[in-house]
């Protein structure tokens, strides 16, 4: 058949080619160096899994202890009375004084004792507040309301900080929705008519330099973006809506909104690009206008695609930090009012690891919060990569 | 009919079609809103930022006070975000041209472990930039860094690995990059014409010989390409290196590769929430993002240029 019909099918992208290569190469003569070569290229080549597994592990590995319920941030000390020193087991009375082995062992039963009466000035000095014997590591104080000492009703609260950790997740999950809602509110109808119109609509000349100019935005630093929403976009963005807060979700998620336009818009445009030319050529056969031909054939057959689009620009707006950090005025609190400050997961763990402890609870709880990031990306990366890959599979196998 | 892209105009409506007309604008409108929104975050940081920029801005360090309009200098960042850019594309390159290798040259393109490969780099592509951050503190730092200081340093009371330090920004900075230096490799690997493989072959080379010799000389742009864009993705990205190894000040240059460094992006971080007074700060910052947004696109436009010419070089050989 003529080179023209040829040109109208889209190439299928898995290439055959390295298949038949693969049956050529295997000669006669054995080669050993030749097999071990391609042995390591292929254990390099798994180093990408390897990484997503490490990434897991390591992250997971650090916020164990809270998803055991391993964890304990009570700041009340238990006490027991001196007396009661002989009902005690070595190994339960070396625990309770907080000893090693070797300090454990050059003491004798009157130092010991001693020991138990300043533990037990210790105890008495400890803040005398119901909520200072409270686990607060438990996955009931992480999720649900709790009236704290000093507030009329029961509340979420994140307060790391305070003598008694509030670690409360639920103003930070408000805070990181409110933040990629608008993101995507504000992101998602634009760049899907971009890449409409790149994809359908412009002449190639045109789409040739349209393609590159919209994706140079992702070029630009989130650090840069987050600069830009907190100088300028703030300023006049509270001109134009007159809200109270300068910094707020609203702000975060316009800029967070420019940071995934070039997601969005790439693989939209990809997926509308990968519909076979013989359909908009059917439909403008027919009659009917390129709009039409876009509208009516060419996005219902790309729409799992442009889906999937959606989903890794949720994934990519949750997990970006230098702009809602910047931006988003930071106060946990929960409310769904967009013109108020929020204080999502990613800005939290940005914010507040420098100050903990290696190993305490509050780094524990960051890292919790990490696990939960990843845990929710990879699953929306997932998703978008088996969408895309089933409708290529579709759009060639009909072709 | 001799240019196929040029067939559709052929088949256009005769009738004029309202609704046509109306959403094929509101479409064009967006695509110019977005590039609208880029010109002007392009052009307000050009015009406020172009006057800060001196030659003492660019080659002098900074002072313990960095939000000092006349003192301040941004030769520290550049150096240090430099060398954690370079140390990182040491780590990536042979690693994602490796694999780009396998799954164009080696690899069954329809098997499951195919496939597995190129979820994990589709995914790793896509996870939080925070959550790397944390994956170098946890795994680096802690695992990699402490073992090592264990093993070398048992007497030590300081850690001497297990601390942030350039060298575990980068392997961070690295991984992070990792599927951008694949997916341009594969794409360059992709546009060598097949019948230079079966030459090669023919002419008596092992599958090895022909990789090493005849596929990836010419793979070079496309290798260079992948180079470029992890470097500038990698220069503007703050979170992966907040605790891996970015030092809010520090007064000399890294030597070592256990010394922390000062950072271009992190300094915009900081000059932006942490001065004192904005209003006074703000030449400075402006010339600060500027400086960074020069490197990283610079590098960009490199790239897509690169990456045209290939294309264009491309479809000429078939």
């Amino acid at each position: 058949m003529s080179y023209t019909n040829a040109a109208f099918v889209t190439q299928p992208s898995g290439n055959n080619r390295s298949a038949r290569w693969a049956g050529i190469l295997r000669g006669k003569k054995r080669r050993p160096l030749e097999w071990l070569a391609e042995k390591g290229i292929f254990l390099v080549s798994l180093s990408a899994i390897l990484m997503v597994f490490l990434i897991f592990l390591f992250v997971g590995r650090e916020a164990l202890p809270i998803f055991l319920g391993r964890m304990d941030s009570s700041v009340a000390i238990k006490v027991i009375q001196p007396d009661q020193m002989a009902s005690l087991s070595r190994e339960e009375l070396q625990a309770y004084l907080e000893l090693s082995d070797d300090e454990f062992a050059g003491m004798d039963e009157e130092t010991l004792t001693l020991m138990m009466e300043v533990k037990l000035e210790e105890a008495a000095e400890a803040p005398e507040d119901k909520d200072a014997s409270v686990n607060t590591t438990e996955w009931k104080y992480l999720l649900q309301p709790h009236q704290w000492t000093g507030y009329d009703k029961p509340e979420h609260i994140w307060q790391p900080v305070s003598e008694i950790h509030k670690y409360n997740i639920i103003p930070l999950l408000i805070g990181s929705l409110k933040a990629t809602l608008v993101a995507l509110l504000f992101a998602v109808p634009l760049s899907l008519a971009a890449a409409i119109y790149v994809s359908q609509l412009a002449s190639p000349r045109v789409k040739e330099w349209l393609k590159p100019a919209i994706e140079m935005l992702a070029g630009i630093p989130s650090v840069v973006l987050g600069f830009f929403a907190l100088l300028v976009m703030a300023t006049v963005l509270q001109k134009v809506f007159g809200y109270d807060s300068r910094l707020n979700a609203f702000v975060a998620g316009v800029a967070l909104g420019l940071a995934i336009v070039p997601v969005v818009f790439s693989i939209a445009e990809d997926a509308l690009t990968s519909v076979p030319r013989s359909y908009t050529q059917a439909a403008l056969a027919l009659g009917s206008s390129k709009w039409q031909a876009a509208w009516r054939i060419v996005l219902p057959a790309a729409l799992p695609g442009v889906f999937a689009a959606v989903v890794l620009g949720f994934g990519r707006a949750i997990g970006e930090t230098m702009i809602v950090l910047m931006a988003s005025g930071n106060a946990s609190i929960v409310s769904w009012d967009l013109f108020e400050s929020a204080r999502t997961i990613t800005a939290t763990i940005a914010a507040e690891l420098a100050e903990t402890v290696f190993g305490d609870h509050h780094y524990r709880m960051l890292f919790m919060l990490g696990t939960l990031l990843f845990a929710v990306t990879f699953v929306s990366n997932l998703a978008a990569d088996l969408i895309i890959h089933r409708l290529k599979k579709q759009l060639e196998g009909r072709t | 009919m001799t240019d196929p892209s040029r067939a559709p105009e052929r088949f256009r409506s005769r009738g004029f079609d309202a609704a046509s007309f109306f959403f094929s604008g509101v479409t064009g409108i967006a695509t110019a809103i977005i590039l609208g929104i880029l010109a002007i975050i392009l052009l307000n940081i050009t015009w406020h930022g172009w006057d800060g920029i001196s030659l003492r801005f660019i080659v002098s360090g900074t002072d313990q006070d960095m939000f000092d309009v006349n003192k301040a200098g941004v030769l520290p960042m550049i150096v240090g975000t430099s060398a954690r850019v370079i140390l990182m594309t040491i780590f990536v390159i042979p690693v994602g041209v490796i694999t780009a290798i396998h799954l164009t040259e080696y690899a069954n393109p329809v098997s499951i472990h195919t496939r597995i490969i190129r979820g994990a780099v589709n995914n790793l592509a896509g996870v939080p930039s925070i959550v790397f951050g944390l994956f170098g503190l946890g795994f680096f730092i802690g695992f990699v860094g402490g073992e090592m200081d264990a093993l070398f340093y048992p007497d030590s009371d300081e850690p001497v690995w297990g601390k942030p330090a350039i060298l575990w920004a980068s392997m961070t900075l690295a991984v992070m990059t990792l599927p951008v230096v694949i997916v341009a490799t594969e794409e360059s690997l992709k546009a060598i014409a097949p019948g230079l493989r079966e030459a090669s072959l023919a002419l008596g080379a092992t599958k090895l010989q022909t990789v090493a010799k005849v596929v990836l000389p010419q793979a070079l742009p496309g290798i260079l390409t992948g180079g470029i864009l992890s470097i500038s993705r990698a220069a503007g990205e703050v979170a992966p290196i907040l605790f891996t190894g970015a030092a809010y000040y520090m007064s000399g240059y890294p030597t070592r590769p256990t010394d922390q460094f000062m950072d271009l992006g992190y300094h915009v971080f900081i000059l932006s929430t942490q001065s004192p007074n904005i209003e006074q700060t703000r030449p400075i910052l402006y010339a600060t993002v500027l400086v960074l947004l020069l490197l990283t696109f610079t590098l960009n436009i490199v790239a897509v240029l690169v990456r045209a010419k290939m294309r264009r070089g491309m479809r000429q050989s078939h």
